[in-house]
Parts: structure tokens; sequence; C-alpha cells
């Protein structure tokens, strides 16, 4: 088995998938009718100006609550959204290039093991479709290809001939896994793979998508809400607050020395299950605000436990806090040292 | 002290879950499935091997044997030209079976296509399509069926036009609502993020999951069709004489209702089992095609 | 501490019971405790049997569902013998529950104030106006900022950490003496989870309100309780204090647990899944439920049930090996 505490290293720093000021605005009301309104808000922005940049062969997490925009961004970066603005780059994709192209470069992984697969197409079906379509073989190895896909998933040939309602929440994750797999991908999107599911189960997910990583040298976009599941897996680290990126950093670095205050809240949160929660500096009061009305300045200042005047105006843009470390807050250089990372023992 | 081996990937312990069965009981449990099949099937053969249990012509007249009651050489009599009445009545499930079977077809295409596509697509071709179903859906069946025959002309043609006109919302209705509802489904956006076209996902990841329900009520529709078809040749508006047809031998038999009252009420039992049995039939598919199977 | 016990579940069997058919049993021969005042969970995954258990001691037992054998004793008295009237006579006054999804357990049509109101009115017989006030206050206590004007919203205008403070509210309007959750905060974003399982946990102690905790959730039974209770296929395999059976687990099943979540204080530790599925429960194999997944199986495992036996001072464990296994693990 590989030895865990060494991290694959990322090759390069090279992006294999960027966004630059990926704006996502929805419209509400019905036309004709919000005219009428009078000076309600009809507009939604969901993401508001995000840079982000996957690395090859790197698990970067995706971190928020409700209204933060993770799963939109995840639709847009996989071309299953269209944003209102802004770019998207992939590496070694001509611009304009068509969704068939775009779909062996980057492929999804849900969250809801029971309706990402269609309960009428048997696996195999499914699988060949694929290959055949993107004549990822020649055809008459796909049979082979698709046992191999299995195998790569850790399931057996008699799956080739079954249907999805015959297999549990776990398998079905994998045969999601092995359909994207299929087209051969560089990119994974997974949006929450294993939220849906039991704990035991997750672990065995969560070391394929790490084997995948290794073996395949598959750079993957993990979004989550767990983060003791975003720490064991991933190795940068971004979070999300309505519809901004609000911090980035690697994952060691972020726990231990988180530098936006909703960052630290969030790792205050986190239920732990061989330490005692850790006191307060950051509890956050309130709920995460509907994108509908973001606050002025700061979107995070109404929460924010250190909040100062200027955060009411002052609408803070993402910037370096470190080497490789980005906070957008305005105060990120004077938080005090953060006492709630991991309590690591000693002895291992 | 050992600690548990680390299991890897690969063997999930051989078997995956055993299989669910996919149908609460088997199929042949299904006591409507069943019956339902033994009577069309029966109805079906009948249809068939017709020229082999007829001893006569259905509609060849034979004006020396008028009006004779039922006995050995005519088991069901003849009527008022002369023909044998078991004949014709066994000819007769030729002409509607085959024509209820066509006029079900025809709007059950059209209105799932025209459905799906406004589902899918949603957008202004939803609004120009569901508006068409209000203003047609507005119409009560059968004055609409009589109207378009009696403007058209008698004939098989017009029925089967006049019957599509009619019933094609039912089935854009249905369609276009099952299309809504898959279309959320994470193995849709799957599909498409796979590459494959509209086409290929409307016909091969949508297609099989909407259209349960639209055969469920195709089922019924065709009894409703039987009777509108069987209706219309009362009237004299369905299929010319002299081909044989339930709905025209029950209006032909009226008149003899008190001395020979087989002619009348044997086609109108036929078209009452008919009924019956594709009644069943669409009750067991209904069983057997129904959302809890589908998971 | 020599006290009858608030809740007393003993040899509590639940299932389906079919026509015609085998029993299936869901929950099989269960028993634990809970003091005054003490915090009790229950993790289990899927299929454990730890949902039903407690909407057997609520008395909210789905369509089909039945208790096949054992009692529920709440401070000494059979929930089950007890005449009807009198155990609805219990509930809410005495004992309440708080659910997973507060939009499916709050009336959408009826204001938050008043759906607070309405248990102090019947139990407590207050008037409206004494019920509506206490209710404000309830919503207070909770942390709902500017209750009176909350408590005229619909459910729906809320969001769900308001939703689920409203349900604790609700629950503990009346003060009872034992409170029931089902995955309380599973749904809720994590910052919201925090602030609603430190008010449960604020409350009960202010209140002195005994807690039975069911989650999937390591970490939550970690901050919120004090006992703990492992099952797996409708049993109790371990039972214990929280911390101990964290630190130091005695079932295979419990440690296989602990070995596959991750831990956000050991980020270097592999995660070790437990092969295999959980059984099918109509179809139990004999012995120990755990058997055919468990690495440390003998074949005695697969003929016999082992049973909760002592294994240390305050903690059982329902296993024949564990004494082999467990032995000479150090801390």
């Amino acid at each position: 088995m590989t030895d865990v505490t060494a991290q694959p290293e990322v090759t390069g720093q090279q992006a294999v998938l960027r966004v630059a000021n990926i704006s996502k605005e929805y419209q509400l009301g019905h036309g004709l009718f919000s005219r009428f309104g009078g000076a309600q808000k009809t507009s939604l922005k969901a993401l508001d100006g995000v840079d982000l940049e996957l690395r090859r062969g790197e698990v970067l997490a995706l971190v928020g609550e409700s209204g933060s925009g993770k799963s939109t961004l995840a639709k847009i970066l996989v071309g299953a959204l269209n944003p209102t603005a802004g770019d998207i780059h992939e590496l070694g994709l001509a611009d304009g290039a068509g969704r068939r192209e775009r779909a062996r470069r980057v492929q999804m992984v849900f969250q809801d093991p029971y309706s990402s697969l269609n309960p009428r197409i048997s696996v195999g079906s499914m699988l060949a479709g694929l290959l055949r379509l993107h004549r990822v073989v020649p055809p008459g190895e796909v049979r082979a290809e698709s046992i191999r896909l299995l195998n790569r998933v850790g399931l057996q040939e008699d799956a080739l001939s079954a249907y999805p309602s015959q297999f549990s929440g776990g398998q079905r994750q994998r045969l999601a896994i092995a359909r994207a797999l299929a087209v051969r991908p560089d990119v994974l999107v997974a949006d929450e793979p294993v939220s849906a599911l039991d704990v035991s189960v997750q672990a065995t997910i969560l070391e394929l998508f790490r084997s995948l990583q290794d073996e395949l040298g598959l750079s993957i976009l993990f979004v989550a809400h767990n983060l003791a599941v975003v720490q064991h897996l991933s190795q940068r680290v971004a979070v999300m607050y309505l519809g901004r990126i609000v911090e980035t950093a690697d994952t060691a670095e972020i726990f231990s020395n988180p530098r936006h205050p909703y960052t630290r809240a969030l790792i205050d949160s986190i239920p732990r299950m061989s330490a005692d929660s850790v006191t307060d500096q950051f509890e956050v009061e309130g709920e995460p605000p509907s994108p509908i009305n973001v606050p002025s300045g700061c979107r995070f200042h109404p929460r924010c436990p250190i909040a100062v005047d200027r955060c009411r105006t002052e609408d803070p843009a993402l910037s370096p806090v470190g080497p490789g470390h980005a906070s957008a807050c305005l105060l990120a250089g004077d938080l005090p040292a953060y006492r709630g990372g991991p309590e690591l023992k000693e002895e291992q | 002290m050992t600690t548990a081996p680390a299991p890897t990937l690969t063997p999930v312990t051989a078997a995956r879950r055993p299989a669910r069965s996919r149908s609460l009981r088997p199929w042949y449990r299904n006591g409507s499935l069943v019956a339902g099949i033994v009577i069309v099937g029966a109805l079906i053969l009948v249809a068939i091997f017709a020229p082999l249990i007829t001893p006569y012509s259905p509609t060849t007249q034979n004006l020396t044997d008028v009006l004779q009651g039922p006995s050995g050489a005519h088991w069901l009599g003849t009527d008022q030209f002369g023909r044998d009445v078991f004949t014709r009545l066994v000819w007769s499930t030729r002409v509607d079976l085959r024509i209820g079977f066509i006029a079900v077809l025809i709007p059950f295409v059209v209105g799932s296509i025209l459905g799906g596509l406004a589902g899918y697509f949603g957008g202004w071709l939803d609004l120009i399509v569901m508006r068409l179903v209000d203003i047609f859906f507005a119409f009560p069946f059968y004055v609409m069926v009589i109207v378009l025959v009696f403007v058209l002309g008698a004939g098989e043609t017009s029925i089967y036009l006049a019957i599509a006109t009619v019933s094609w919302v039912s089935y854009a209705k249905i369609v276009r609502g099952e299309v809504l509802v898959a279309k959320q489904q994470d193995y849709v956006m799957a599909a498409r993020l796979g590459g494959f076209s509209h086409l290929r996902v409307l016909a091969r990841h949508i297609g099989p999951n909407v259209l349960s329900q639209a055969i469920i009520y195709a089922m019924s529709d065709i009894v409703q069709d039987i009777m509108a078809i069987v209706t219309l040749g009362y009237l004299g508006l369905g299929i010319a004489p002299p081909t044989a047809e339930w709905g025209s031998m029950i209006s032909q038999g009226q008149q003899f209702i008190t001395t020979q009252w087989e002619q009348a009420t044997i086609p109108g039992l036929a078209v009452v089992v008919t009924s019956l049995g594709l009644s069943w039939l669409g009750d067991g598919l209904s069983d057997l095609l129904s959302p809890d199977r589908r998971k | 501490m020599n006290e009858t016990p608030l809740l007393s579940v003993r040899n509590l069997s639940l299932g389906v019971q079919r026509k015609g058919r085998a029993t299936t049993v869901i929950v099989d021969d269960i028993s634990f405790d809970v003091a005054e005042g003490e915090r009790f969970g229950i993790v289990g995954e899927s299929g454990s049997g730890k949902s039903l258990t407690l909407r057997a001691i609520a008395n909210l037992l789905p369509a089909g569902v039945k208790v096949l054998s054992g009692s529920i004793a709440y401070r000494g008295q059979d929930l089950q013998t007890m005449p009807a009237k009198a155990r609805r006579g219990l509930a809410g006054q005495e004992i309440a529950m708080i659910f997973q999804e507060p939009m499916t357990a709050l009336n959408p049509v009826m204001r938050v104030g008043e759906q607070i109101a309405e248990s102090p009115r019947r139990n407590l017989g207050l008037s409206k106006s004494a019920a509506m006030d206490l209710a404000i206050d309830m919503m207070r206590k909770t942390g709902i900022a500017d209750p009176a004007h909350r408590a005229r919203a619909y459910p729906h205008e809320l969001s769900g950490g308001l939703r689920q403070r409203i349900m604790i509210a609700m629950a503990l309007s009346c003060s009872p003496r034992l409170l029931l959750c089902d995955e309380p905060t599973t749904a809720l974003d994590v910052t919201v989870q925090l602030q609603v399982l430190r008010l449960l946990e604020q409350l009960c102690e202010d209140t002195e309100t005994a807690l039975v905790f069911v989650t999937h959730d390591l970490g939550v039974v970690n901050q919120t309780c004090r006992e703990l209770g492992v099952m797996y296929a409708g049993e109790i395999v371990e039972r214990g204090r929280v911390k101990d059976v964290f630190a130091d687990p005695r079932h295979p099943y419990t440690k296989g647990l602990l070995d596959s979540a991750p831990d956000f204080d050991q980020p270097d530790r592999e995660l070790i899944a437990i092969p295999g599925f959980p059984p099918n429960l109509a179809d139990r194999p004999d012995g120990c439920p755990f058997q055919p997944r468990c690495s440390f199986a003998v074949d005695r495992c697969a003929t016999a049930r082992p049973r909760l036996a002592p294994v240390l001072p305050g903690r059982e464990a329902a296993c024949f090996e564990t004494a082999r296994i467990f032995q000479g693990v150090t801390a």
C-alpha cells in the first residue's frame, strides 16, 4: 500500500484547468411581471468573480456551505452550465472546442449515487456506449476495456450485464467513477461524491480517488463540506463564501494557519472525533445569507467577529498572504495565531 | 497485536449485493396481466386465423338464407343479407383490432414526440406546444371525433385523422411531465457530459424512462378508441359496408332485436370482452412498468 | 445513581410481521439504560436500526413495524402496557423528539409561534396568551433574534438552522425529562450545526434533560454525548463512555468504524474500509451478524450469537473474541 505520509508530488505548477473572473447570474421573476414588482431584487449572483486554477495531478478541494456557489462552479468547470461572464481555459483544448472534445478532457462524478446512473441501461451498455462514441479503443476491444475499467474501480466482470438497481450506494459510486474514467479524462470534478454514503463505505471511495490520482495522474476537483474528508484527500483547498473564493492554500497550511475568519469558523465547527472541540474564538453567529442579498463591502462582515468599519465598505480581493496562500480579508495580516488546527499526536 | 489487513479495492467480497427482484412478484403471478394476455392473445389469434375458422364469406350476400336463427350450419344465424353472423363477428375482430391499434399508435407517436421535445427543450417550443394542448384539450372527445369524421367523410383514414387530432394531447402532457422530471436526474446530465447529442440523450437515455407511463395510458386509450370506432360504425360514419364491423353489426341488428336478439347483442358482447381484456392488460402492464420497478 | 433509570430498554425487538411469511427482525434484543440528565448517543450506519429504536420509544413506529418483544420502561413504568391515553400524555411533556428534516416535521400552514405554543397549551393547561409568551421565551432561549416577530412566520420562510431551532424550542417547551434526537444536524451546514449542538448541550444542562442522540457522525457523538451505544444490524455491539470507546474500542465493528472514518486530528492515518456489506435483515445469518465481514472471526462466531457482556468496568461488548483481539493493544 502506498506510503500515505508522502503526498504525491505535483509535477510542475502547470495548470490543467483555469477559470478567470467567472460570474453566474440568474434572473428571477417572470420577465414582464418583475417590472411591475417594485424595487424587488430580480437577480441572484451565484458566483461573483471567481478565479481558480487546478494544477496537474493534484486534488483541489472546494469547500463551502449553502449559498457558497461551489456546486455551481463545479458545473461550470465541467461544462454543464455556462457562466454569465468570465473565461475558462483548459490546457490543450482550443477555444471554442466542441462538447465532445471537452467531454474527453473533463468528467464529473455526482453526489447522489441513486440518480446518477440510468436505471434502464445496463452497466455494460453504459460503458460500451461511451467507449464507442469517443472511439477510445477499437470496437473489438470494447468489452475488454469495459472489464478493465470495472476492475480499476474494484468491481468484477459480472457487473457488465447487471443494472444499477442491483448495486449498493458505494458500488454505484464506483460505477459512476468507472463511467467517468471511460473516456480517459485529464480532470475529474467530483461533487460531494461521498456525502450520501455510509462512513465505512466512504473510506473505500476516498481511497479509490487517491489511487486514481497516484496511478493515473488525474487532476481532481473535489467539492465537499466535510473538512475531515478534505484534509485527508486534498493537496490544496479553496474556501468559498457567497459566490467568492475567500481563501486558498495548501491543505496542511490552511488547517494550521487559516488567514480568513470564515475559514477559521469552518475549522472550529468540525466535530472532533478524538479531541475536544476548540474554544470558540471564532464562532460565527447566524446563517449563511442567501445570495440574493449579498452584503456590501466584504460579504462576510455581518457575521465576522473581527469586522471593522472598513469591512463594511471595502470589498477585498483575493490576495497573497504567503507562499501559495491567498486570502480575501482586509485584516488577514493581523489575525492572531490560530490554535484550532489538528492536534497531531506525537506517536503515530 | 496484528491489526486487520488493509483490504484493497479489489474484489469487494467477490459477489456484488444479491440482486433484488425487479418486480414485486413474477409476471405470471399478476392476475390482471395474465387475464389480459389470454384474452387479447385469443382475440389476435382469432383475427389472424379468421379465414380458417369461418366457413363462410363475411361479405357475400346470400338472399336465399336471410334471417335464419342459430342452427348447426349457422351458429349465430344469418343477417338480413343472408351473411353468417358468426363469420362476420369473427372477421370484425380483424377490423376493429387493427383500426384500434393504429388509431392509438398515431397519437401516441405524435403526442410523445411533441411532448418530449417540449419538455426537454423548454422555451418557446414548450410554450407553443402547451398552448396547442390547451386548445385541443378543451374539446370533448366523442363530439370532436364524430364531427371530424362527418366533415372528412366516413372511412378508415378519416377515423385515424379524427382520433389522432383529438388524442395526441394526452400523450403530449404525460410525456412532457415525465421528461421534465427525468431531465433533472443526474444521469441525464452525465449523458450530456459524456458527449452524447441531444437526440441520443432523448432517444436512449430519457426515452425508455418516460415512455412507460405513455404506454400504460395507451392501453386505456385503445379501449376508448375501439369504443369510438364502434360508435362511429353504429352511427353509420365508420367503416363502409359491406365490411364486417361490430358497430355496424349492432346498428343493423337493432331492428331485429325482438326476433333475433343475437345479431345485435353478441357483437356488443364482443366489444365488452375486448375492452375488458385490454383493460386488464393495461393494469397488468402498469404494475410491471410502474415507478417502484424503475429504481 | 442507584435510583430507577429514567429510561430502561430491555430486550427490545422490532420487526415486520407479514401474514404467511417469516417475520423480519429489524432490531434484535437490545437493552440499555439512560439515567436522569444523561447524554446517550446511538451510533450506527444505515440499516442498523438506530432510528427505529428511537421511534419505538416515542411511539412513532411506521406502519407495519411492531414491537416484537421486550419492554421500554420510563421511570419504571412499562410504556407498552400503559393505557394509551397515559402514554400519549407523556408525549411532549415528559418525552419529546426532534427530527432530522425540520421542513417535514413542522406544519407548513401554521405559524411557528403557534406550533411551539401548542404543546404547553395542551400539556400544561396554559391559556393562549400565556402559551404564546412561553413560546416566544423559548425562541429567545434557542437564540432566535427578534422572537416576537419571528413567531408569526411560517416554516417555509425560515432557513434550515432556524427551523431546527424552532423544533428544539417546541420539544423543550414543556421541559421534558427525556429528549430524543434523530440525526438533528445532519441536514445542516457545519457552522449552523455547531450552533445547534451547543444550544442543545446548554439547554439540556440547564434543565437537566436527558438526551438520546442518534447519529452516524462519530465527531458529533463525541462532542455531544457521554455514553455511547454502537449498533450494527439491529444489535448493540458495544456500549460504554464515548471517550473510552473511541480511544479503546472492544468490538471489531467499532474498531472498523473508527478506522474507516477520517479523523481531523490524525490526517496521516490511512483509512481502512470494512469489507463486505451489512447483512440482509430478511435473511439473518446464524451467529454473530458481523462475522461475515470480521477479520478476526473464528468458527464459533458463525454458529453462536454473542451477547453484550462486560469487558471492562463500564464497558460491554458483544464479541466472543474480544479478549483475544484487543488484549495487549496499547493506548
